[in-house]
């Protein structure tokens, strides 16, 4: 079967300012290649500064790479450094979703913008669209009347759900965006991902530093360290057994 | 859980919760601020009904009562409440028309400069690169320079006159204004939201439009009362020293430099204009300060 996600040696580098006038580049990440199933979930784990977040920036299209390619379905959509189409079938989910919401207008509004600038719906569809996204994560439909800082951190993350399911898209980057949450709501919105994974084949990237939820939700692993993938393979394969010190320690933690 | 917010929001409760109505709930808890929005509505209502309110006309003299003291005064008249000048012009008079050139046309100035260091504060805001960088090291320079000096400045260019000043205070506020405006934009610019909106397909007019602008207009609402005071000064000052309104124009700070001669003779007619002069730029300050801790106050919660 053909991958959703492809990722074929994708490199990036900062120009980071050194002494004087000088730059220096900063490799961020090298090199990482990976595919991603219809309905299935990769993890990616690594320490702090590994590049992990910058990976999912970069294929949310939030940045750009320097080298490689991204390809959706077959399609490439980023081509060394160049975006191709504007495409809205990789969404990114923040970590502090009470921060990626805007917080002077409603949420009703901020999804109605969302509908305006992607799609064609007229003021109906795109309640009626609202609405259902709404329900499907677990909100009620009056809920958009409400600005950000009436909800729990818990419903947020729901509100963000709702915002990047509103476009359909097939791939959801998820960046640490369960770890803000507390243990019984995080439980609650990986059974609600876990859901609409089963219902509508989503595909998810799961950024994060908790191996319980890389082990409950992926079903392949890719530690990157330094940039770089230093280690990939099915999930259970990958706890049970693994070659590098880096996994080993990540994984003891 | 939703289902009890959503009781509430049957009851109207939760609907008064916009950004808007809790600062407005945080600055009514502020009674001196409170205060100061009553005294700058009521001298607002002044500026515009002058010609309605004052009893006699500016200019209008009466011969029969020259520098006459206020009506509670034994040598007072009743008919004029706080007294003539030494043209046996009416000070009540004089003062409620002086507050439409001092404070309406303040509240003109700072309006127009509103409008042009918002156009200009986003621009620098959105720009990148050299164009901001360029932008950024001018109005550094021109703010090392007091605001009223620059305006003086102006003046000797464009000559003495009303109307000159207010071109000049809109020149001499500019700068910083667009300081303020363009940090606020970059600032906005970091959020996540902000992001997550460019990542939505929005163009720049929709980021700034529907992300930006909804988020910063309180902020530009502080600023304009900090600079409307700075304007009121400014009109007045300029005014007392003969740069500005030119007499018989009844400007306080002209009122005041008229009858800085008779300050022995006839006190009311400099100490009631500095009174107004006062109490204009503390009602400004009240307000804009009330705001301010009230955007505090909103965003610590």
């Amino acid at each position: 079967m053909q991958p959703i996600l492809k990722v074929q040696a994708l490199s990036k580098t900062f120009k980071i300012r050194d002494r004087f006038f000088l730059r220096k580049k900063f490799k961020v990440l090298e090199d990482i290649s990976f595919c991603l199933s219809k309905g299935e979930t990769i993890a990616i784990i690594g320490e702090t500064g590994s590049g992990k977040s910058t990976l999912a920036k970069i294929l949310a299209g939030a940045e750009v790479s320097q080298k490689g390619q991204i390809l959706l379905e077959g399609k490439v959509i980023e081509d060394d450094g160049k975006r191709k189409t504007s495409c809205r079938d990789i969404r990114l989910i923040f970590q502090d979703a009470s921060k990626s919401l805007n917080p002077g207008i409603t949420i009703g509004k901020t999804l109605n913008e969302i509908l305006l600038m992607n799609t064609h719906y007229d003021a109906a569809q795109r309640q009626e669209s609202i609405k259902n996204n709404l329900l499907k994560v677990g909100l009620l439909a009056e809920h958009q009347d409400y600005y950000p800082h009436m909800f729990s951190g818990g419903q947020l993350q729901r509100i963000a759900l709702a915002r990047a399911l509103i476009l359909e898209p097939k791939v959801l980057v998820l960046d640490e965006a369960l770890s803000s949450l507390d243990p019984s709501v995080r439980a609650q919105t990986v059974n609600l991902l876990l859901k609409l994974q089963q219902e509508t084949g989503l595909s998810y990237v799961l950024i994060t530093h908790h191996l319980s939820l890389v082990k409950h939700m992926s079903d392949q692993t890719l530690v990157l360290d330094q940039g770089k993938v230093i280690e990939a393979g099915k999930t259970q394969a990958l706890f049970i057994k693994h070659k590098s010190k880096i996994t080993q320690r990540l994984l003891n933690c | 859980m939703a289902k009890f917010n959503f009781i509430a929001s049957l009851n109207g409760e939760e609907l008064n919760k916009s950004p808007l109505r809790q600062l407005w709930r945080h600055f009514k808890s502020n009674h001196v601020a409170l205060v100061g929005l009553w005294l700058f509505i009521a001298l607002t209502i002044l500026a515009t009904l002058a010609p309605v309110l004052a009893p006699y006309g500016v200019n209008q003299q009466h011969s029969d009562a020259l520098l006459l003291p206020p009506s509670w005064d034994d040598a007072g008249d009743v008919r004029f409440i706080l007294g003539t000048d030494d043209l046996g012009r009416d000070v009540l008079s004089r003062l409620i028309n002086g507050t439409t050139y001092t404070f309406g046309l303040a509240i003109l100035t700072a309006l127009i400069t509103t409008l042009l260091g918002v156009i200009l504060g986003v621009f620098a805001g959105m720009s990148k690169g050299v164009r901001s960088s360029i932008l950024n090291h001018i109005l550094d320079v021109t703010l090392s320079i007091p605001s009223l000096l620059l305006a003086i400045i102006i003046i000797a260019l464009l000559g003495p006159g009303l109307l000159n000043t207010v071109w000049a205070i809109i020149l001499a506020l500019l700068p910083q204004y667009i300081h303020s405006v363009r940090n606020l934009v970059v600032q906005e610019l970091s959020k996540d939201y902000i992001v997550a909106q460019w990542l939505d397909g929005a163009n720049s007019w929709h980021v700034l439009s529907r992300g930006i602008f909804p988020n910063i207009y309180e902020h530009i609402v502080v600023i304009f009362t900090m600079s409307l005071s700075t304007a009121i000064l400014d009109i007045s000052a300029l005014g007392f020293l003969k740069l500005g309104a030119q007499p018989p124009t009844a400007e306080w700070g002209a009122i005041l430099a008229e009858n800085l001669g008779f300050i022995y003779l006839a006190p009311w007619t400099v100490a009631l204009p500095g009174i107004l002069l006062f109490f204009a730029v503390l009602a400004t300050n009240l307000v804009g300060d009330g705001l301010r801790t009230a955007l505090k106050k909103r965003k610590a919660i």
